[in-house]
């Protein structure tokens, strides 16, 4: 097949710190209009350093070829399909990003009188209702900074709601084996111990292997739904009641509420507490890793104890109260990634109800088109209708010493951003893909054809897909020597 | 594609979620918007904010207006950078992993210390992930904690250490406005001061290092405004094992508290007890230099409950705007615009002083400090009536003290508006 890819001048560029040149400057910076001091003689000497040994010194137009040439060795949604898995790799409106750029928002201060932030807390409000509504549940903080901090967040609030019934000894937390790392990790954090649920041969929880580990002792069920197979627990229902019968609380993890959106509500499954990740759902920039946000959803028994300053209208007027004695306290130096906020709020007010649903659905249909398309080249772990992602395997092409690894490489090669690997970790081999619904057919066809000539060459010429990738900036990487020997900074000695 | 995956209609892709389950309904969301009415509905939420673009401010605390050369935003816009996700693809995520590096680099020289991580939420949550991974180091389960320490950042740190059960203990300020070290206990993990510290005033981070020493804990030096890493002795330089913080003053708008960047920095030893991303140098198959993900048996997606922090997404593409930011600013720059504060600072305080508004501390300052302003309450109001932000009012956070006012000078104040900031506060 045809690759999209073709070779382009890709430019070699040293470190900030290497391309550095004694008394260059960057951007000019005029004295102010009040007498210079001597920094040494006002603060005094023993406070005040010499220098900064090394940092880097180069003019603007160093800087930005430095930055433009690293910006072309990435791959990023705006180069091309990007179907990593559980992360929602979905196109990033440039819209929202002129939004949070307004002055009005980019340039107010967190500490400016509450009557003169009014905007930017009913747009809070405005978001927390969309997001409960979203969700089915009763409130929502905007707070947490990301999905693993909304899951701290979450738990901890389990906790507190345990306690205030004076229910001490649900220290327990039932975690699938299919979940993401940072369930068990929020889990550990809140002093908790976490406890294995075993899922199916069928890919998804059973009510009975839920219910021999639920007693007094278990706090809550951290579930993922539809989970990291791309598989909606059906058992849902029974699930949550299995939970609540013993006492427990039902935390969601919101990763995939791509495939939830407009067709089901988590608050209608029995799920007490919720986060979302803006930056996977709501189209926020996922940025290289980040920033992204991860609000709360909770039924309202849980709602004395949501972190503070708790955002809410009073009257005509938002406010930020500090005053709820249950609260579990605060996460954020201010009041969250509210930059990201904006963004989200703009992607939910330009789709609207009907648009959002229609989300739901594409993703879907992408989904299983890739599914049903790469059946005949790959193992296909758990031959089930999949909502917004698939998982396949490796297996067929072990027999001929291709990997995983080497699939995800090779597709480099090819044009594509890999999908996510090895993860969820009950599937040896895994090959976990997310199109979205921002792909059309054809990007979809180019990539299907891409994944079965890999396959092809697995079996003919199996050394172009082990020894790939050959088209990116560089090749494969030495992972083990970095990590043997970390070399984690420049420093001038080398 | 319906036929390829064999169904009829969308609707039976989601024939595994029970029918009960099933929206009925269509969400109730308000009607959707097209661009051109977007941008209308954000601009009136917009126009109900203060703005410190369009009129004076002089608050700080925690947040600084600081100069943003326009390359920071037209290079950090890059699709290719806002667009990609977490390395976990070396090969075709150079740009980033390269990045990384030279961020986790200079926040090495601007603290003194030797290995930084990939940046974490914000400067609360580096303390809190510093004061866990001190207490992972040195086995113990106390903090002490200035009283100096942000506010807000005390308040995430409780939330956290509570959660593994850290008690915390506060060393209160001293009249001169510097942390109290007389009265520390054997058993700390370690000792958390801010400089400069809540009220303005600058720490002596050595004396702090020393005390923490003396007890076996580590000392931890927590900054909110990093610019003034530039000028100030670093936290490594002065004895201190872990520095850590928040780099919004490199290059990140206000934006009402967020996304910023945490940054946590601690000496080599440390480096396997440190939370969240490392990026470190390799080489690929053909030997060429390049950058990957290291050491990631400490994290959540490969340890799980055992990882050192449940961290996943940090703030990537904040510490490409502070990699800009300190690149085009450079060695020369981030000293001159530090020594600008220092001035316009010093220049606000000898003019309020002439004007009879004392300084509540002796003690040096960077570019915040505290005054008393007599009948504090009705001078805020006349000031907010004419757009002017004159400053932080303490009583929010300490109620005891009415007429308190932080007042943070940077380059972005004009000596006339530090002039007219002057007759209203003494008027």
């Amino acid at each position: 097949m045809t690759a999209p890819g073709r070779s382009g001048l890709v430019f070699r560029e040293p470190l900030l710190f290497e391309s550095s040149r004694p008394g260059r400057r960057g951007v000019p910076l005029d004295p102010p209009d009040v007498p210079p001091v001597d920094a040494a003689r006002e603060l005094g000497a023993e406070l005040v350093r010499d220098d900064v040994p090394d940092f880097p010194e180069l003019a603007e137009l160093d800087v930005v070829r430095h930055f433009t040439r690293l910006s072309q060795w990435n791959y990023g949604i705006d180069s091309g399909f990007f179907p990593l898995g559980s992360c929602t790799m979905k196109y990033n409106p440039k819209l929202n990003e002129t939004v949070a750029r307004m002055p009005g928002f980019a340039a107010v201060h967190p500490l400016a009188d509450e009557r003169d932030l009014q905007g930017w807390l009913a747009l809070a409000c405005e978001l927390e209702a969309a997001l409960a509504e979203i969700s089915g549940l009763d409130r929502v903080t905007v707070q947490p900074a990301a999905g693993a901090q909304g899951e701290f967040v979450g738990v901890r609030m389990i906790q507190a709601y345990h306690r205030a019934r004076g229910d001490e000894k649900r220290t327990r937390v039932l975690i699938p084996d299919t979940a993401h790392g940072t369930n068990p990790a929020s889990a550990a954090l809140n002093g908790l111990e976490v406890v294995e649920v075993k899922s199916g041969a069928d890919g998804i929880v059973h009510p009975e292997a839920l219910a021999a580990l639920c007693d007094d002792r278990t706090s809550a069920l951290m579930l993922t739904n539809p989970n990291t197979l791309g598989l909606f627990e059906s058992h849902v229902e029974k699930l949550a009641e299995v939970v609540h019968a013993a006492g427990g609380l039902v935390y969601l993890d919101g990763a995939n509420m791509n495939a939830l959106m407009g067709v089901a509500k988590p608050g209608h499954m029995g799920v007490d507490v919720m986060h979302f990740n803006l930056h996977k759902t709501f189209s926020t920039p996922h940025g290289g890793g980040g920033p992204g946000a991860g609000p709360v959803a909770v039924r309202n028994p849980l709602a004395p104890f949501l972190p503070v300053p708790v955002i809410r209208r009073e009257g005509d007027r938002c406010v930020l109260d500090d005053e709820f004695p249950h609260s579990i306290g605060r996460v954020h130096g201010w009041y969250g990634n509210a930059g990201i906020w904006l963004r989200a709020l703009a992607y939910i007010r330009t789709l609207g109800a009907a648009g959002l649903a229609e989300v739901t659905a594409r993703a879907a249909l992408n989904a299983n088109y890739v599914l049903e398309s790469l059946r005949g080249a790959y193992d296909v772990p758990h031959d089930r209708r999949v909502m917004h992602e698939c998982v396949l395997t490796d297996r067929r092409q072990l027999a001929h010493g291709v990997t995983t690894a080497d699939i995800a490489k090779r597709l480099m090669d090819y044009g594509y951003h890999p999908p996510t690997i090895y993860f969820p970790l009950v599937v040896a081999g895994a090959l976990m893909i997310e199109p979205t619904e921002c792909e059309s057919q054809e990007t979809l066809d180019g990539f299907i054809e891409a994944m079965r000539s890999i396959a092809r060459e697995a079996e003919t010429e199996p050394g172009l897909v082990t020894g790939a990738p050959s088209r990116p900036v560089v090749r494969r990487l030495d992972e083990v020597r970095a990590a043997r020997k970390p070399r984690l900074r420049w420093t001038r000695s080398g | 594609m319906l036929a390829r995956v064999g169904v009829a209609s969308l609707d039976e892709l989601f024939a595994s979620v029970p029918a009960g389950l099933r929206s009925r309904a269509e969400l109730k969301l308000p009607p959707a918007l097209d661009e051109r009415a977007l941008l209308r509905f954000a601009g009136s939420f917009a126009a109900e904010n203060a703005n410190v673009q369009a009129s004076p401010s002089f608050l700080g605390g925690g947040a600084y207006h600081h100069f943003i050369p326009s390359a920071v935003d037209a290079l950090a816009s890059r699709g290719e950078f806002m667009t990609a996700y977490t390395p976990y693809q070396a090969e075709v995520s150079q740009g980033t992993l390269q990045m990384i590096f030279e961020f986790q680099t200079l926040i090495c020289q601007l603290t003194g210390l030797e290995v930084a991580n990939a940046s974490l939420y914000d400067g609360a949550s580096a303390v809190a992930e510093a004061a866990l991974m001190a207490a992972r180091l040195t086995r113990r389960t106390r903090i002490g904690v200035s009283a100096g320490l942000h506010r807000h950042w005390r308040q995430v740190l409780d939330t956290y250490a509570s959660g593994i059960g850290l008690e915390r203990v506060t060393l209160p300020l001293d009249a001169s406005g510097r942390t109290s070290l007389g009265a520390l206990s054997d058993d700390l993990a370690a000792v958390i001061v801010q400089s400069p510290n809540f009220v303005g005033c600058i720490e002596d981070l050595g004396a702090a290092a020393n005390a923490a020493h003396a007890r076996g804990a580590l000392a931890v030096a927590a900054t909110s405004e990093a610019l003034s890493l530039a000028l100030l002795r670093s936290p490594g330089e002065l004895g201190c094992d872990v520095a850590c913080g928040d780099a919004q003053s490199f290059g990140l708008p206000l934006s009402f508290g967020g996304p910023y960047a945490g940054f946590l920095a601690a000496r080599e030893k440390a480096v396997r007890q440190l939370p969240g991303r490392l990026i470190g140098e390799s080489v690929d198959s053909a030997g060429e230099r390049a950058f990957v993900m290291t050491l990631t048996t400490r994290e959540q997606h490969i340890r799980r409950e055992k990882a050192t922090s449940n961290i996943c997404t940090n703030q990537g593409l904040c510490a490409l705007r502070v990699t800009i930011w300190l690149a085009l600013l450079g060695r020369q720059g981030i000293r001159r615009l530090a020594e600008q504060n220092v001035a316009l600072a010093s220049y606000a305080r000898r003019e309020l002083a002439r004007a009879g508004i004392a300084q509540v501390y002796a003690t040096p300052v960077f570019n915040e400090f505290t005054v008393e302003v007599p009948k504090l309450p009705a001078v805020l109001e006349r000031c907010r009536a004419q757009g002017l932000q004159p400053g932080v009012p303490l009583a929010r956070f300490f109620p005891e003290h009415a007429n308190r006012l932080l007042v943070c000078v940077t380059e972005m104040n004009t000596r006339a508006q530090i002039d007219a900031l002057v007759r209203e506060l003494a008027a």
